[in-house]
């Protein structure tokens, strides 16, 4: 069977494997330590994986704003996306 | 006994997900791929990075769709929710009024939304519609192909016959849910039937009404198949939503890539959307319990 027809691509591949790896590495950290869910800067009491989640989403979104408002190295918003995951993850 | 220990219970999750990953997961994948190439052909394409997201960003028509989506979502809102409690607190408590009353509210729910389509193209016509036909006959002009506005009271008209039933039936389970000394100690303190919705009825049918909201939301926010029957998107692009423009773009003009990078900023909307539905929900549930 071909995987011609997904059309993959290095960069798409190298996404979905950091995916994957911060999925696994979410199940690693959980079963090493499991989670208590706790209330930080986010108003509302949330778990690692829900942090998690509002983190790529709201990456997925700074991506689609700086793609749509300026002409600047996608890398920018890349590094901004990472400081906000960290930030959320540890605060949040 | 340790959950990490009980290693079995793993496999009763297998099937769902071997399904999810080739119904949901792996057509995701494409898409993501999708959406950074230009598709000229099996085997011919070209990676264009993020281009189709900018163009798909900046597209005028596609602000105008998500818009319009948006109002109509608001305005099914805002029409089916106070008609569905409406008419779950008119509706009879008990005996065989009530099993009839229920037969026939679900009738709509069970119509395929191509069929829904279809019939009020029919019952619309300003020639032999009932609908379009007495309408007409008593002086107003009344064409949903050719007036906008005219599009757009039919496709409302179909969306609340459609859907308010399940409002209702919601609303309805809730309410029978309520006991009946609530009630009686309402009626010894002398309160009003307003006094009874307010401070009972409506508290009391919180957790049913967000899920109405949230099920009514998603249901209308995604909608296609009912307009495109209907209007086909318009007259001119009147009708055109979300979903609509989309399949145009990539069935009507085969742009793969551009149709790709849409979906997926589609696909954020609602998941955005999802998430603070979800939490709402949360909310409510926390609320009641405390």
């Amino acid at each position: 069977m071909t995987l011609e027809w997904m059309a993959w691509t290095p960069v798409t591949a190298g996404f979905f494997c950091v995916i994957a790896l911060i999925l696994i590495g979410m199940t690693v950290w959980e079963v090493v330590s499991p989670c208590v869910a706790r209330r930080g800067l986010l108003p509302l009491t949330t778990t690692r994986g829900d942090r998690l989640f509002i983190g790529l989403l709201g990456s997925a979104y700074i991506h689609l704003t700086w793609v749509g408002l300026t002409d600047l190295s996608l890398w920018i918003a890349t590094v901004i996306s990472i400081c906000f995951l960290i930030v959320l993850m540890r605060w949040g | 006994m340790n959950k990490w220990d009980n290693n079995k219970a793993w496999f009763f999750i297998l099937p769902v997900l071997v399904i999810v990953s080739f119904s949901a997961i792996i057509p995701l994948m494409t898409v993501v791929n999708y959406s950074v190439q230009d598709i000229f052909g099996p085997g011919q394409r070209l990676f264009v990075g993020v281009e189709w997201f900018k163009e798909v960003l900046l597209d005028g028509r596609l602000h105008e769709a998500l818009w319009r989506q948006l109002a109509f979502s608001g305005l099914v809102l805002l029409i089916e929710m106070p008609l569905g409690i409406g008419i779950a607190l008119m509706m009879p408590k008990k005996g065989w009024a009530a099993s009839a009353s229920l037969v026939i509210l679900a009738l709509p729910l069970l119509i395929p939304w191509n069929v829904i389509g279809t019939i009020w193209i029919i019952f619309t016509r300003p020639d032999i519609g009932l609908f379009g036909a007495l309408v007409n006959s008593a002086g107003i002009a009344f064409d949903h192909t050719a007036n906008a506005v005219d599009a757009w009271i039919t496709l409302m008209l179909m969306e609340v016959w459609h859907w308010t039933p399940l409002v209702v039936l919601l609303a309805y389970a809730g309410l029978r849910a309520i006991p009946e000394a609530y009630y009686q100690a309402a009626k010894i303190d002398g309160a009003s039937s307003w006094a009874i919705f307010r401070f009972i009825q409506l508290p009391k049918m919180r957790g049913v009404l967000t899920i109405a909201l949230l099920l009514r939301f998603m249901d209308s926010f995604l909608i296609y198949a009912e307009p495109f029957v209907l209007t086909g998107g318009g007259p001119g692009n009147a009708t055109t939503f979300l979903s609509i423009y989309l399949v145009k773009i990539a069935v009507g003009q085969f742009d793969l890539g551009p149709a790709a990078a849409f979906s997926l900023i589609y696909f954020l909307i609602i998941l955005l959307f999802c998430w603070l539905f979800y939490q709402a929900l949360q909310a409510v549930g926390t609320g009641e319990k405390s």
